[in-house]
């Protein structure tokens, strides 16, 4: 008898019913199991896509990973020894300009909507901020051509930053207004009690008490943004020289792997794998970080 | 309360008058009027939502910071009206300490930092070697320094329920305030650290007026001198503890305290 019976010894008609039972059960058991093995397939079926990539542009990039790659500039075919870092630096300008404009845009509307979430404004923008993020990145990209590039008359690494910035403000808005709904009242209002004033309490108290999270969901925008390609296309066109004025086309990691991919030649092609496996890593590694970002912060109180 | 059976050197540091404190409409004080004294220990009692931590949060002007909560009626804080037009809320907090039901430390700040907290906001800012002196000072007033001395920068989040609380007691004492304000500091700890924060408020007395809401009327007799008696809202009868607990005026109180309801 497996099936439990509580309160000393079974009746008969509990025994009887115990019976009937255990058949149920033990089909019950195999039910189990089985959509317990479905289910786990499923789960290592969403890892498989990652796995087959990262496998694949180990396999073809990483032959041409060497130190060239890091340090030499884009090359005519034939003459060996070619790089990207032009791309590799301008990629890191562009997340630069993106930060710059967007984080404190994108942390302050943040605090709005979080310390005046009823207002009619906090309302609008939440629900606009939401359709923004769900934008597609080619509409930003045109977009950003129209009211950028062509009044400035040429591509600039400025308005591929602005788009970029765009892009990223509003995930950082959302991020930073649920961390900073999570903080409790209580803190809020202890702050207060000790006399501080409310803009004291929302920078020194609540901004520093979310700040671990704003961390994590900034790195994740930045994550996302460094893989862009459609908005640079029409903003800052890519440079096969060196560049680091941004009032000039720049070189990013995506267009120039777009470059040497739909070119003609092999040689070509694995640059482009390589590039696809430095930008994989890069984007990969940002997410390591947002990662021990919030669990560093959950652990201990990270005193200062 | 005119019979006093103690030090009738004190004076009444606030005086609250004709108080009333709403949220939209539903007014959770109303009218309450009592005198809280100097070198006193003045407890609030009362059963769930009678409007005690209401009574409590208007004292120091916490109250409004709610959205659509209104204050009508005056609180005489040493005879200036706290709710006079001009009067900045935050300056008022300086004066008024508070620590609130559940422990708040700031969980970004270190020990000592949590302690030095409000001493940030005074003017003129006391120098390093001051603040320290003064985290010290509050840390011991707080009963809490033997424990932590060793450890002062470390995350206060490390410390225990009870020396959490105390912590924030010792924050609120740093800045020196006339009024310290307690908000059922014992109800999330352990019997314990109830009796230590007890012992402390006892010792608070000394100098300063401090004002204890508490759902616990043994609490209440053990370390108030004066008792007020919060229902729906309305302060039923405020008197000298004793008085309050043997010979109650109002049949409600009495209600109350022979735990006929609550």
């Amino acid at each position: 008898m497996t099936t439990p019976l509580i309160g000393g010894r079974p009746t008969l008609r509990q025994l009887a019913v115990a019976e009937r039972t255990v058949g149920t059960i033990t089909r019950r058991r195999i039910v189990s199991a089985i959509m317990a093995g479905v289910i786990a397939l499923m789960a290592i079926i969403t890892t498989l896509p990652l796995l087959f990539i990262l496998w694949h542009l180990a396999r073809e990039g990483a032959s041409s990973l060497n130190v060239a790659f890091f340090t030499q500039m884009p090359k005519p075919v034939g003459e060996g020894n070619a790089g990207m870092a032009n791309a590799i630096v301008g990629t890191l300008i562009l997340i630069a300009t993106a930060c710059g404009i967007g984080l404190p845009i994108g942390i302050g509307a943040g605090l709005y909507l979080a310390d005046f979430k009823g207002t009619r404004l906090a309302t609008a923008v939440r629900f606009l901020a939401d359709v923004l993020n769900g934008l597609p990145s080619i509409v930003l990209g045109i977009f950003a051509w129209e009211t950028l590039v062509r009044p400035m008359g040429h591509f600039s690494a400025w308005a591929g930053g602005i788009a970029l910035a765009a892009m990223m403000i509003p995930m950082v808005t959302r991020t930073t207004e649920e961390m900073v709904r999570l903080v409790p009242t209580s803190l809020r209002e202890a702050a207060l009690a000790l006399g501080y004033s409310r803009a004291r309490t929302a920078l020194t108290v609540v901004l520093r008490t979310a700040m671990a999270g704003i961390v994590t969901g900034v790195l994740v925008a930045v994550a996302r943004i460094a893989g862009e390609s459609a908005p640079l296309l029409f903003t800052v066109l890519g440079n096969s020289f060196w560049s680091v004025d941004l009032n000039q086309p720049i070189a990013a990691m995506p267009l120039q792997i777009f470059e040497y991919a739909k070119s003609p030649y092999d040689e070509w092609h694995r640059l482009a794998w390589a590039g696809a496996l430095v930008l994989i890593a890069v984007v990969l590694m940002i997410s390591l970080a947002a990662r021990f970002a919030t669990r560093s912060s959950s652990h201990r109180g990270s005193g200062d | 309360m005119t019979e006093r059976a103690h030090d009738a050197a004190t004076w009444p540091r606030l005086r609250v008058d004709d108080l009333t404190a709403s949220f939209g409409a539903t007014s959770a004080v109303r009218g309450a009027s009592v005198d809280l004294n100097d070198r006193e220990v003045t407890a609030v009692i009362g059963p769930s939502g009678c409007g005690k931590s209401t009574f409590l949060r208007c004292l120091n002007r916490l109250h409004e910071t709610v959205p659509t909560a209104r204050v009508e009626g005056r609180v005489l804080l040493d005879g200036r009206n706290i709710y006079a037009t001009g009067v900045n809320p935050v300056a008022v907090r300086k004066l008024v300490g508070m620590v609130f039901q559940r422990p708040t430390p700031f969980p970004t700040m270190s020990i000592r930092d949590n302690v030095a907290a409000g001493l940030l906001v005074m003017s003129p800012r006391p120098s390093r070697k001051e603040t320290d002196e003064i985290v010290e000072r509050a840390l011991k007033r707080a009963a809490l320094f033997d424990e932590v001395k060793d450890r002062l920068g470390e995350p206060a989040t490390a410390l225990s329920g009870g020396q959490q609380q105390r912590l924030c007691i010792a924050r609120a004492l740093a800045t020196d305030p006339e009024v310290l304000l307690l908000d059922e500091p014992t109800a999330s700890l352990d019997p314990i650290s109830s009796q230590k924060v007890e012992e402390l408020v006892y010792e608070l007395k000394r100098d300063m007026s401090v004002v204890i809401v508490t759902h616990n009327m043994q609490q209440a007799a053990r370390v108030s001198d004066v008792t007020a008696f919060f229902l729906m809202g309305e302060l039923v009868e405020a008197a000298p503890t004793k008085t309050m607990f043997t010979t109650p005026k109002d049949p409600r109180t009495e209600a109350y305290i022979t735990g006929r309801f609550g």
